[in-house]
């Protein structure tokens, strides 16, 4: 019994911690909020869509900021459905980058597309470690044979 | 906040027996798959029946208002609810010809979109669009919808118009937006008001107690919560010019 209260109170800590430190937003209770029975992997199931299409994302805007001659279109298309994806699941530092990002490409400014997709690599791939970390306590729980605590 | 609980119930039973026997038959149209992922989520767990596409030309081959379609007579659809940025047609469009169209012209559209615009939403409306939700979509907005298309507030208005707005003034609804903070205060109120909608009893993952919501702290005028409610949002610009 005190692995499980050790377990889920180390969940708790981390999950506030994600919220306080901004990396989540309240979206993401909202995607957890349609996990039940019938569907216990659906918030697993919606993120493991995200870090997919994000990595296309990040790739493709490689791609396009490194071209000659830079199809801003493009780079915007890429971003507005990244914002929109974190958005979607509460990864509000990514979805925040994306907003500044846009600034730049509106202003053909190529420098600061560039620095804006170094920050948006390291906000995601911040947020896909902890999200996996958060995923790992989650098992560990169940694991021991608990609950996952619902944050309250 | 003050709803009577037994009337809502009352009259929302009454539609139900008139209108649906069955379960409310929603598509959905993003072409964003986590959107699609999500928005479906959100529909059944507020027990519609759900068809999800991926952009505007789908929904109109589903809806068999397009060539190469594949609808199918006795095709029941009770609302349509589309992104509004997508490739190729966007929803405005896709609204344009929905309420174009004979066959669901009186199909209730309602338009999601992540840029909260003024001349957008306005635009979207005057087309005939039922609502504009801003994205990201929450489980408070469905329900919201499930709630006044097919529940109590139907027979108030369909359409909701400019000179109505005072009116539904007295139909306030729970403050259910959320707050930036991190989600550690229950809010009491928000959970009383929750537990009174009808929708709730068929979902009942929803009414635990445990389940967090957000706190209903009282929102200055121009907070996002209020406009989340396209009415709102249009009462706010009237307020601002005066």
């Amino acid at each position: 019994m005190d692995v499980i209260n050790q377990l889920q109170r180390q969940y708790v800590d981390f999950l506030s911690s994600l919220y306080r430190e901004g990396l989540l937003d309240d979206q993401f209770l909202q995607i957890q909020k349609l996990q039940d029975e019938s569907n216990p992997e659906f918030v697993n199931e919606v993120v493991t869509l995200f870090f997919e299409d994000s990595e296309k994302l990040l790739h493709n805007l490689a791609i396009a900021l490194d071209q000659q001659l830079v199809d801003y279109k493009k780079v915007d298309a890429c971003v507005h459905q990244f914002k929109g994806s974190s958005s979607s699941i509460g990864a509000q530092r990514v979805r925040n980058i994306c907003v500044s990002f846009r600034t730049c490409y509106d202003a053909k400014n190529l420098e600061g597309c560039l620095r804006c997709l170094q920050q948006l690599k390291d906000e995601y791939y911040l947020v896909k470690n902890k999200l996996q970390t958060l995923f790992k306590l989650e098992q560990q729980i169940l694991a021991a044979g608990g609950v996952i605590p619902i944050m309250g | 906040m003050a709803r009577s609980d037994v009337f809502s119930r009352k009259r929302w039973s009454e539609k139900t027996s008139n209108n649906f026997g069955h379960d409310v038959h929603v598509l959905a149209v993003d072409d964003s798959l986590i959107d699609r992922k999500v928005i479906e989520r959100l529909l059944k767990i507020t027990s519609c029946k759900v068809t999800a596409v991926d952009s505007g030309i789908r929904a109109l081959q589903y809806l068999g208002l397009e060539k190469n379609s594949v609808g199918f007579d006795g095709l029941k659809i009770d609302m349509i609810i589309t992104d509004y940025c997508m490739p190729g047609m966007t929803g405005y469009e896709l609204l344009k010809k929905i309420k174009g169209s004979s066959t669901f012209r009186e199909v209730p559209v309602v338009i999601m979109s992540s840029e909260n615009v003024l001349a957008r939403i306005d635009r979207c409306l005057e087309e005939g669009a039922e609502d504009f939700i801003v994205k990201p979509v929450k489980l408070s907005d469905v329900k919201r919808l499930k709630d006044y298309m097919f529940g109590d507030e139907k027979q108030e208005t369909n359409k909701r118009k400019l000179s109505e707005m005072s009116s539904e003034s007295d139909i306030t609804e729970p403050d259910y937006s959320a707050s930036p903070s991190p989600p550690t205060s229950i809010s009491e109120s928000s959970a009383e008001s929750l537990s009174s909608s009808p929708s709730l009893d068929s979902s009942t993952t929803l009414s635990s107690p445990a389940s967090p919501h957000l706190s209903t702290t009282s929102s200055p005028p121009c907070s996002p919560s209020l406009l989340t409610s396209p009415t709102r949002r249009l009462k706010m610009t009237n307020l601002e010019l005066d």
